[in-house]
């Protein structure tokens, strides 16, 4: 272990004693459960925590971020209980559990203006990979597309890498913007705009494009038409204790996959 | 009796001693861990390869940072060119024209300007003035014109005020001596006084810059943050301040280094551009 894994870790594990310094107020009482990874599930696992909470007073759930390898490492080095990851394990990181909790599209979205209202991924790869630049090429105005990615290491931008790019790269003039919200905000305010989010997050403000002729939605992703689909897992280090179990437990049930049913993503029971 | 209020003198400096030289400390201390932060990646990748390389993927081993030392220097010049006229006239309408009642007006309302959180700037960046370069322009408004109009606002009170302090410096006598003379106001201002508040006008654009290069927020909202060196002043554009800010969240192992490198190489620019304002400049306006 080197310095530059303590400097990640040290917060963790500050973190970690500080909740359970708290707990230690009340001996026997209260149970900390450590929760860090992914940005794009930390919003919903802190749902799921809070209303988890409610009902077992004696449970403190604490979720931090720190993105999806932070995450990971913090559980190969048993500094959290639960990981949570919105890409698939690396070889190297196999030996870990994974619980997939749900899964969440990611939506390819225009400007409700634009009439171009689908492509296959073919075209997609080839407008990110700069190789179309003007939406002229699609039957549109003369007029330059302004392409949105997210930043480097983002699970989104991991998963459309994964999912669409395959061995092409996004090109380097692709505007890049660092969370879904504001790519959002971006295709939403610029008509010519073309970018990639959370299905969970589209609305009338942005135009989903179909892809092949599927539109992104619960429905399609289950039937497995829709094929920009990423799992959401939770990864731990071997078997949970029985009582971290009981908040897994929490989020499979029928109860929790409603609650991340209504966030828009796509669980179990739908 | 005597002796304990000396103690208490001399607790009492060495107490604040301890406080200020605390705040070199924290410098210090940054410096120390920005460099062995950042300076492993110069070892283990070469130093030629990030300021000069072309790529940015570091999650792919590409750590070149050259387009966004292009790109900050071009949006610090784009702000400049937009911000020292119009912080220059300011400065010299408030030292050589305005009254007293004006000046009271202006002066505070140019403090105020400066205190403006720069994420304020960023959203004013994103409402108004990219989709205005959008429509009027071209391309998608996120681009090097937007961020240096805004930058350009944004460091109008660093000019405007050591522009003032520096033109309200000049001498009396040389004001009376050139009225003397038979020139006019204008003459004097523009033949006298900037002349001689030369060194102090140009470590004012200087500051300036140092502004405008260490913006993040606005600049992040604004600019696009694509990572080509812009070919035209409509294209968008990553400095590197926002490739930091941008990237932090999600960086681990040598992403993270790169982004520490991207660190030094600013910190580096800064402190050149400090210098040149600090000991270049200021100190001909001493003697």
């Amino acid at each position: 272990m080197n310095f530059r894994h303590w400097v990640i870790l040290l917060p963790l594990i500050a973190a970690l004693l500080s909740c359970s310094g708290a707990s230690g107020d009340k001996p026997g009482k209260k149970h900390t459960i450590t929760i860090a990874g992914s940005t794009s599930v930390m919003p919903f696992t802190e749902k799921l925590a809070e209303h988890f909470m409610v009902d077992h007073k004696n449970f403190v759930i604490d979720v931090q971020g720190g993105g999806s390898t932070a995450g990971i490492q913090a559980v190969i080095n048993n500094t959290v209980q639960i990981g949570m990851s919105s890409r698939q394990l690396k070889d190297d990181e196999k030996r870990l559990n994974t619980i997939t909790i749900c899964y969440d599209g990611i939506a390819v979205v225009v400007h409700p203006d634009n009439p171009v209202g689908e492509m296959d991924l073919d075209r997609i790869r080839q407008i990110f990979s700069g190789h179309i630049s003007n939406w002229r090429q699609l039957g549109w105005v003369d007029r330059r597309i302004d392409a949105v990615s997210r930043e480097e290491g983002s699970g989104t931008r991991g998963a459309f890498e994964g999912l669409v790019m395959k061995d092409k790269e996004i090109d380097d003039g692709t505007m890049v913007q660092d969370s879904n919200g504001s790519v959002k905000e971006v295709v939403a305010t610029d008509p010519y705009a073309i970018g990639y989010i959370s299905m969970g997050l589209v609305d009338k403000k942005v135009k989903p494009i179909a892809i092949a002729g599927v539109k992104p939605s619960i429905k399609t992703i289950k039937s497995g038409r829709y094929k920009l689909v990423r799992p959401f897992l939770y990864v731990t280090n071997g078997e949970l204790d029985p009582r971290s179990r009981r908040f897994v437990d929490y989020v499979l049930s029928k109860e929790g996959q409603k609650i991340l049913r209504n966030e828009g993503l796509v669980g179990f029971y739908d | 009796m005597i002796d304990r209020t000396v103690l208490k003198e001399r607790f009492v400096k060495w107490v604040l001693v301890a406080f200020a030289l605390s705040s070199l400390l924290f410098l210090f201390l940054i410096f120390i861990f920005i460099l062995a932060e950042g300076l492993p990646l110069f070892l283990k990748v070469g130093l030629n390869k990030i300021i000069f390389g072309m790529k940015w993927a570091p999650t792919k081993g590409h750590f070149g940072i050259f387009p966004m030392i292009i790109s900050s220097f071009l949006v610090t010049i784009g702000a400049l060119v937009i911000g020292a006229p119009l912080g220059l006239s300011c400065a010299i309408y408030l030292s050589e024209y305005a009254g007293k009642r004006t000046r009271m007006l202006l002066k505070p309302a140019i403090e105020l300007l400066a205190g403006i959180p720069s994420v304020v700037f960023g959203f004013l960046g994103v409402i108004y003035i990219v989709p205005l370069v959008r429509n009027y322009l071209g391309g998608s408004g996120f681009s090097l014109i937007s961020t240096c109009l805004v930058l350009g606002v944004m460091i109008l009170p660093t000019i405007i005020s050591i522009s003032f302090d520096a033109l309200v410096s000049v001498p009396r006598t040389y004001r009376e001596g050139s009225a003397a003379m038979g020139a006019t106001k204008w003459q004097t201002i523009y033949k006298v006084i900037i002349p001689s508040a030369k060194s102090g006008i140009l470590a004012s654009f200087i500051l300036g810059m140092g502004r405008a290069i260490g913006e993040t927020m606005a600049v992040i909202m604004i600019a696009g943050n694509a990572l080509k060196i812009p070919t035209s002043i409509l294209d968008p554009l990553r400095t590197l301040t926002g490739n930091i800010a941008l990237e932090l969240a999600y960086a681990t192992g040598d992403h993270r280094l790169g982004l520490f490198s991207t660190g030094v190489v600013l910190m580096v620019i800064i402190m050149i551009l400090n210098y040149i304002a600090n000991f270049g400049i200021k100190r001909k306006i001493a003697k």
